[in-house]
């Protein structure tokens, strides 16, 4: 097993490595390059400007050689510094990632709370009104453009009926609130991103619990315990859920870059100071450092994710074996 | 929606919030947000009384302050982050406008875009018009208490002409021999020769020698996010991607600013921006011409907001390569000009809200020529000049042709501008009429300059430039400039204009420099090497409560030190 574990863990080196390579790659296979996005057309900027920005940043040396000039700050955990503002990439990473990591992880755990009882119930209550009604309500939520819902609440909610705030994470006089006032602030300034992401989200959870619960409830060890007088509410809820949650725990470990990837557009509309606006504004600018910063750790998370899965499912399914081990 | 009543909105948050709050070093802070609700007896009440101090005490609408105390807050918005607050490293408009607050240059523009002193009182050139010599005014000091002195000029130009520094904008000082500390209060400029933007150039903010000359790399120090300048604010505090906030310089030497903060809120949507000004959160923003006409007719929106309205320093144009076989023939280019009609442009794409133009300056400025060939919209003379060159429907297919070649136009525009791909639709439709067949391409920003502007590979292009206060054109059309890497991309070249541009850069007397450039303007306008189509409207809006603004050529920013509160108003108590 332990061999198994560090197997695995080894194999993520030469996949972000290669992922690195080629995420590198496309980038500057875009036509352009950041001396011309930030100094292209404008008559204060003189060519030869232009190409001191290039050569400052080692932007005139051919692919490969850039490649590898951030490979090697890189492997010394090194990130480089923005070409747009020149700070650290470390720096603007962490300044906006809490934000992110608030709103998605909030939003992973109301969407599983949510979700989950929803397709659990569905099942049980297979082609009841509930269950019709509830699958209407998450494909509503997953087929509404996002943006069009992120703008209806903000105008329902705080420009109509002012109960929450239009937009931002904080307001700019947040020093002058308590603790207790900086709290119920932050959970205002939340609730509508939240709920905007949360429910495009529900759909696919909801359909696989109820699929996988569905399943769960056609096995043989779901009419023996009927038969032997188990009430139907621990039959249900503890024999039937714990082998429907199998799957649904282990897709958890795919949401882990979720948690960091936040979402542009939700971002620009509620302008929550997030990493999906600094990832999106890094590529509009070519700022290859921050892309290749956050692009690293989505993919690192993402393997760390898939790995978590299959631990997990190995750890909570006893029928499943490594490698074929007898 | 018809479920809720118009009207009736409740800003976030609801009342006043009153909060005192003790921080580290014994100090209270205390805040008071106040925001209007419109129904109910206290707002006609502060309508009765603003009406009686505004009758009685006329002074206040002239925009002078009734007393001189600072408070409140204004909070304006923008859709981008800062990057750099070092003012000649400064290349975003949110940096630099920040920049404008909190540091001060040798000269500024004033309303009418004239160009005035600000850390100089007053300064000489020298008969061959070489040198210039500044007389700074005296007790300026830094925000960290230090004094002013010729030392920080000098400090400033040597950092932007370092190429250590790779000042972008190096190319507008490049003509600096050298900068002289005569003494403390007088710095001489020499330049190689004569250099008239030279004033306007020379209002780039200076920085401070003492602080700014013990860092090796101005781009990585504290300075680049925590900036310490002469100017009216100073800098308080920067949450990346949310907002910054600067405060008040009460020992500012023109005179403190009436409004005790200035913050700057990063909404990257022009929607929410609106609905964060309408619900209070913000206090301006510029509106785009649907919001200006339809969004803010309620009388809600005009209770609040006051809206204004100024030529915008800028113009869209449509460029036509010169090089191109069919476009080389001015009689062609002059053509398709009267075959555009820019007034329906202006109604259909800005709504109204602009105004035609027909050279590279502004309107309001003296260098603008309003005798300059006008291509208003006459089909029947397009047609005629059309036909003279040579373009007729001989095979009655409806597209002119010529010698076997159709006139077929390709407009290239940038993507990401609504107004400028609406334009090149309107302008299709247009020149469909005259049998002209065109085609609409839009590429991304970088790929439009990297594959089509730099490589010249492009017919016609509608773009935009921005218009500085000073009326040096070189860079856009002197011959010199139509090189690689150089903005002259049409490939413009005329002996006489490249004659008067070289002029007027080494004139200094307004007088001979207005002639010169008006003469520029109507050779350009001959030539038609661009159909200038319209300079729009900027379109801000600002709550009501903020007082002394006074709309001019150079906008309404101008005089942010004299805006101010009246004390009932006040909507931010500290």
């Amino acid at each position: 097993m332990k061999k198994y574990i560090l197997k695995r863990l080894f194999m993520m080196v030469p996949m972000l490595f290669g992922i690195s390579v080629i995420m590198f790659v496309i980038m500057h296979l875009a036509p352009g390059d950041p001396a011309g996005i930030r100094y292209g057309l404008n008559p204060e900027v003189s060519d030869t400007a232009r190409e001191e920005f290039r050569s400052m940043y080692g932007l005139d040396k051919p692919v490969m050689v850039q490649y590898f000039m951030w490979l090697k700050r890189f492997v010394s955990l090194d990130f480089g510094r923005s070409l747009v503002d020149d700070r650290p990439v470390i720096e603007k990473v962490l300044a906006h990632l809490p934000a992110t990591l608030l709103l998605q992880a909030s939003s992973v755990l109301l969407i599983f709370f949510l979700a989950v009882p929803i397709g659990i119930i569905s099942a049980v209550k297979k082609n009841s009104f509930f269950d019709r009604a509830s699958t209407i309500f998450v494909f509503i939520g997953y087929a509404m453009p996002t943006f069009w819902l992120a703008i209806l609440l903000v105008f329902v909610f705080s420009f109509k009926l002012g109960w929450l705030p239009v937009s931002g994470m904080r307001p700019w006089y947040v020093q002058y609130l308590g603790a207790w006032a900086q709290l119920k602030d932050l959970l205002a300034h939340l609730a509508l991103p939240l709920a905007a992401t949360a429910f495009g989200g529900l759909a696919a959870l909801s359909r696989y619990s109820r699929s996988s619960m569905v399943e769960v409830m056609k096995e043989n060890f779901i009419v023996t315990a009927r038969a032997k007088g188990i009430s139907e509410k621990r039959v249900i809820l503890v024999h039937a859920l714990g082998n429907a949650l199998l799957p649904i725990v282990t897709i958890l470990g795919l949401t882990l870059p979720v948690l960091i990837s936040g979402s542009f557009i939700f971002e620009t509309i509620f302008a929550w100071p997030g990493m999906g606006r600094l990832g999106y504004e890094a590529i509009m600018h070519y700022d290859y450092p921050v892309v290749m910063g956050v692009g690293v750790m989505a993919t690192f998370l993402t393997l760390l994710g898939i790995f978590l899965s299959d631990m997990a499912y190995v750890l909570i399914d006893p029928r499943i074996r490594l490698e074929g081990r007898k | 929606m018809m479920l809720f009543r118009a009207g009736k909105t409740h800003p976030y948050p609801k009342n006043r919030i009153k909060l005192k709050k003790r921080v580290a070093d014994g100090k209270v802070l205390k805040f008071v947000v106040k925001t209007v609700s419109f129904r109910g007896s206290s707002f006609v009440l502060k309508t009765v009384v603003l009406f009686f101090l505004v009758t009685c005490f006329p002074f206040t609408v002239n925009g002078e302050n009734s007393g001189t105390k600072t408070h409140d807050a204004y909070v304006s918005s923008g859709l981008g982050d800062g990057r750099v607050l070092i003012p000649f490293l400064a290349d975003d408009v949110t940096s630099s406008s920040i920049c404008g607050l909190v540091y001060n240059g040798l000269t500024k523009v004033d309303k009418d875009l004239n160009v005035t002193g600000d850390l100089a009182e007053r300064w000489e050139v020298s008969d061959d018009a070489r040198e210039i010599i500044f007389y700074l005014k005296k007790d300026i000091r830094w925000h960290d208490g230090k004094p002013f002195t010729a030392k920080d000029v000098k400090f400033t130009y040597q950092a932007i002409l370092d190429p250590s520094t790779a000042c972008p904008y190096v190319s507008g000082y490049s003509d600096i021999i050298d900068v002289e500390e005569i003494n403390e209060n007088t710095v001489k400029f020499v330049y190689k020769e004569p250099y008239a933007p030279a004033l306007l150039k020379l209002g780039m903010g200076i920085v401070p020698e003492h602080l700014f000359s013990r860092e090796k790399d101005l781009r990585r120090s504290q300075y680049a996010r925590k900036p310490i300048g002469t100017g009216p604010y100073r800098f308080v505090e920067w949450k990346s991607g949310e907002y910054m906030i600067l405060e008040a310089n009460e020992d500012h030497f023109v005179h403190p600013p009436y409004i005790r903060r200035y913050v700057y809120r990063i909404i990257p949507d022009q929607s929410v921006q609106f609905l964060e000004l309408v619900s209070g959160g913000i206090d301006s923003m510029e509106l785009n011409p649907y919001q200006f006409l339809y969004r803010s007719k309620t009388g809600e929106f005009n209770d609040r907001i006051e809206k204004y309205r100024y030529l915008s320093r800028s113009y869209t144009f449509v460029g036509y390569n010169l090089k191109d076989p069919i476009l080389r023939d001015k009689r062609v280019r002059q053509a398709l000009s009267y075959a555009i009609n820019e007034e329906e442009i202006i109604d259909s794409v800005l709504l109204g809200q602009g105004e035609t133009t027909t050279g590279p300056f502004m309107k309001d400025s003296p260098y603008y020529d309003h005798s300059a060939r006008s291509y208003g919209y006459d089909a029947v003379k397009a047609a005629m000049l059309l036909r003279e060159a040579g373009w007729s429907d001989m095979d009655g297919t409806g597209i002119l042709s010529k010698d076997g070649v159709e006139l077929r136009i390709v407009i290239t525009t940038n993507q990401g501008s609504q107004v400028r791909e609406d334009t090149a639709t309107v302008i299709q439709g247009q020149w469909a009429r005259l049998g002209i067949k065109t085609e609409i391409q839009v590429a991304a920003w970088s790929a439009f300059l990297n594959q089509f502007i730099d490589k010249r590979n492009f017919q016609a292009v509608i773009l935009g430039w921005t218009v500085p206060p000073d009326p040096d054109i070189f860079a856009v059309w002197h011959s010199r400039s139509a090189g690689k890497g150089g903005l002259n991309f049409v490939s413009f070249s005329n002996e006489s204009v490249d004659e008067l541009i070289e002029k007027g850069r080494r004139e200094f007397s307004g007088e001979v420099r207005t002639k010169i450039y008006r003469e520029a303007h109507r050779l350009i306008a001959e030539e038609a090497p661009y159909t200038f189509l319209f300079t729009p409207y900027a379109l801000p809006a600002v709550n009501r409560r903020i007082k002394g603004i006074d709309p001019a050529p150079a906008g309404i920013g101008y005089n942010f030190i004299d805006w101010h509160v009246n004390e009932q108003d006040v909507k931010y108590r500290f």
